[in-house]
């Protein structure tokens, strides 16, 4: 399979006052168009930086990025915006809906970026609600549903735009095994059912083990190859 | 509008913070269109001046009166067509908060040089021969509910009879219409005969002339002859346009376009802040929410734009309760302005505001949220 992800010498520094931090060193790995991947590591050895650069939230300080067929690290902000919104949706660690908003609104915000109608956007919520189960949860609060619930919001936001590549942080770090448990099965079904390709950070081997393929970094670097679950 | 249950929710993210901020910039909206509203009338009355009317007072002061015999010498002058004049009463109706725009006025002359004000004939007629008459505007009389035949007491404040009192007993022979400016029709006139005879002093004269002129163009020209013909007399004059009068009049209560200028001004520098920094605090706590609109695709300028709108939205709906509530309450100034509704400048104008007051206090949360760097913000 063709790769969608690929990173060739990627360096990332960050300044710290006056102390310039590199996170990550030389870094080149590609990961396959519709592929499941675990990014493992201890803490600070990168998996977040490397995600950022995956999903297009950070630029490298150098080397080259490509994902989806585009150089990302060359675009501009405006331009980054736009490529994120077609190509890749977020699962976040703590969910990040927004409280205000109901499920519904909440989901519908990736494709107020669309030029969709009001009832194409409805339509389209309704059926990525209905993929992750909480289709009678609609009109709740995030306030009014359990942690995973919430994170099946979350998931159903990542994916009613229909992006190229899902990016979850730490999808189930917030949540209890059994539930987890239910999370990764959804992702798992997303990747294999609707050709989904996954990069997933976390640090637990029970969640990585859904993932079809396992990267491990530390301190920058990636320490060995993959495996196959 | 797509956007709009998201700004609406936004707003509504802290609803007590929502609510009192909402509640302050109503109160300035309030006191704008009230404040406002009272300087615009004050000005529209006096851009109606009529530009072929002068008023001639004492150049001592608008309370010095002048003497009657100067009117036959002002008649005589060239470029003067008719004159008339008028006296200020000061009287109530019963209670001192009744105050009556009351003038002693001779009814053919008067009625001359106001063509606006409609009077039928017979109550002209009768106007003029009646010694305690008295023609009322058609507001007036809806007010107190008087009608033609009626006697009305009025107490001055400043005139009294020979007998040491200052009640003052009318009978109202005619209502008067002014269709073009319905706020004209509360003034009440009456015999300025009963009114010579009647009073214990100051008899024999008249509080100012109003000079009908042939042709406007011609106003400074007879207003410098008019004053020439009383210098150095006891009695100097002063001429000016109608416009210039009422400006000066006016200008006795106090300079009310500055007094509501300052008011206004300090009203909405204090709402800068609070509202400033509500929508500082507001962007504040919603930084990781900001963030993950950013991730999903939203441009810098998009949110720019949208902490932009919710702030327009805040002020454009306070600003918007605000001149509802002054408009409902308006009419209760009329008596004391005689205006009825709130003018639409005033509305105009308060929304030109509001959407300032949305600029000025939003431009620097949204500039931040604009600047917001994702990975930052969503480290925490």
């Amino acid at each position: 399979m063709s790769a969608i992800v690929s990173l060739h010498n990627v360096v990332k520094t960050y300044t710290r006052g006056k102390q310039t931090v590199e996170v990550l060193h030389n870094l080149s790995i590609e990961i396959a168009q519709g592929d499941f991947v675990a990014l493992m590591g201890p803490s600070g050895s990168g998996k977040t930086t490397l995600l950022n650069l995956i999903g297009g939230l950070d630029r490298p300080s150098r080397g080259e990025v490509n994902v989806a067929g585009e150089r990302i690290d060359q675009l501009s902000s405006g331009q980054l915006a736009k490529w994120r919104a077609r190509h890749v949706g977020f699962v976040f660690q703590f969910y990040n809906l927004m409280p205000m908003l109901s499920a519904e609104r909440n989901v519908e915000l990736p494709l107020l970026l669309t030029n969709l109608s009001g009832a194409q956007r409805k339509q389209n919520v309704l059926a990525a609600l209905t993929v992750v189960g909480l289709a009678d949860r609609a009109k709740h609060k995030p306030a009014e549903l359990s942690g995973g619930q919430a994170q099946r919001v979350a998931i159903a936001r990542a994916l009613v735009a229909d992006p190229t590549l899902l990016v979850c942080d730490e999808p189930t770090g917030d949540l209890d095994r059994t539930t987890a448990d239910e999370i990764l099965h959804l992702l798992q079904m997303l990747n294999k059912d609707h050709g989904k390709t996954i990069v997933m950070v976390t640090h637990d081997p029970k969640a990585a083990e859904y993932a079809s393929h396992q990267l491990h970094l530390d301190k920058g670097q990636l320490v060995e190859g993959s495996a196959h679950a | 509008m797509k956007y709009f249950p998201l700004l609406w929710a936004a707003l509504w993210r802290k609803k007590a913070r929502t609510i009192f901020t909402l509640l302050s910039i109503l109160v300035a909206f309030l006191l704008f269109g009230m404040l406002q509203g009272v300087n615009s009338a004050f000005n529209q009355a006096v851009e109606k001046a009529n530009v072929n009317r002068m008023i001639t007072t004492s150049s001592i002061a608008l309370t010095e009166n002048l003497p009657y015999a100067d009117m036959a010498q002002i008649e005589a002058l060239p470029g003067v067509a008719n004159v008339a004049h008028a006296s200020w009463f000061g009287p109530y109706y019963q209670d001192p908060k009744n105050f009556i725009f009351t003038f002693p006025v001779e009814p053919d002359r008067y009625f001359l040089v106001y063509p606006e004000l409609i009077l039928p004939k017979d109550q002209l007629e009768a106007f003029e021969h009646t010694r305690t008459g008295a023609v009322i505007g058609a507001d007036l009389a809806r007010k107190y509910g008087w009608k033609i035949g009626d006697r009305v007491p009025l107490h001055s404040t400043i005139w009294t009879k020979p007998d040491g009192t200052s009640d003052w007993n009318f009978d109202v022979v005619g209502i008067y219409q002014v269709p073009s400016d319905r706020a004209q029709e509360s003034a009440f006139f009456f015999n300025y005969k009963y009114f010579d005879e009647g009073r214990s002093f100051g008899k024999g004269t008249v509080g100012w002339y109003i000079i009908q002129v042939k042709d406007p163009t011609q106003s400074a020209q007879v207003a410098a002859t008019v004053d020439k013909l009383f210098a150095n007399s006891t009695d100097e004059t002063k001429t000016e346009t109608e416009k210039e009068f009422q400006q000066a009049f006016l200008k006795q209560i106090g300079d009310i376009n500055m007094i509501v200028t300052y008011i206004l001004f300090e009203v909405f520098f204090a709402l800068l802040f609070a509202t400033g920094s509500t929508m500082m605090q507001s962007v504040r706590e919603r930084v990781p929410e900001l963030a993950v609109l950013k991730t999903l695709g939203f441009s810098d300028t998009a949110m720019l734009t949208l902490v932009l709108c919710e702030s327009t939205l805040l002020c454009l709906l306070a600003a918007a309760l605000g001149l509802l509530t002054a408009w409902a309450l308006f009419p209760g100034l009329k008596d004391v302005i005689g205006v009825v509704k709130l003018p639409a400048p005033v509305i105009v104008e308060g929304i030109v505001v509001a959407l300032l007051l949305a600029f000025v206090t939003g431009i620097v949360p949204a500039w931040r949220a604009k600047r917001l760097d994702i990975v930052e913000a969503l480290r925490g």
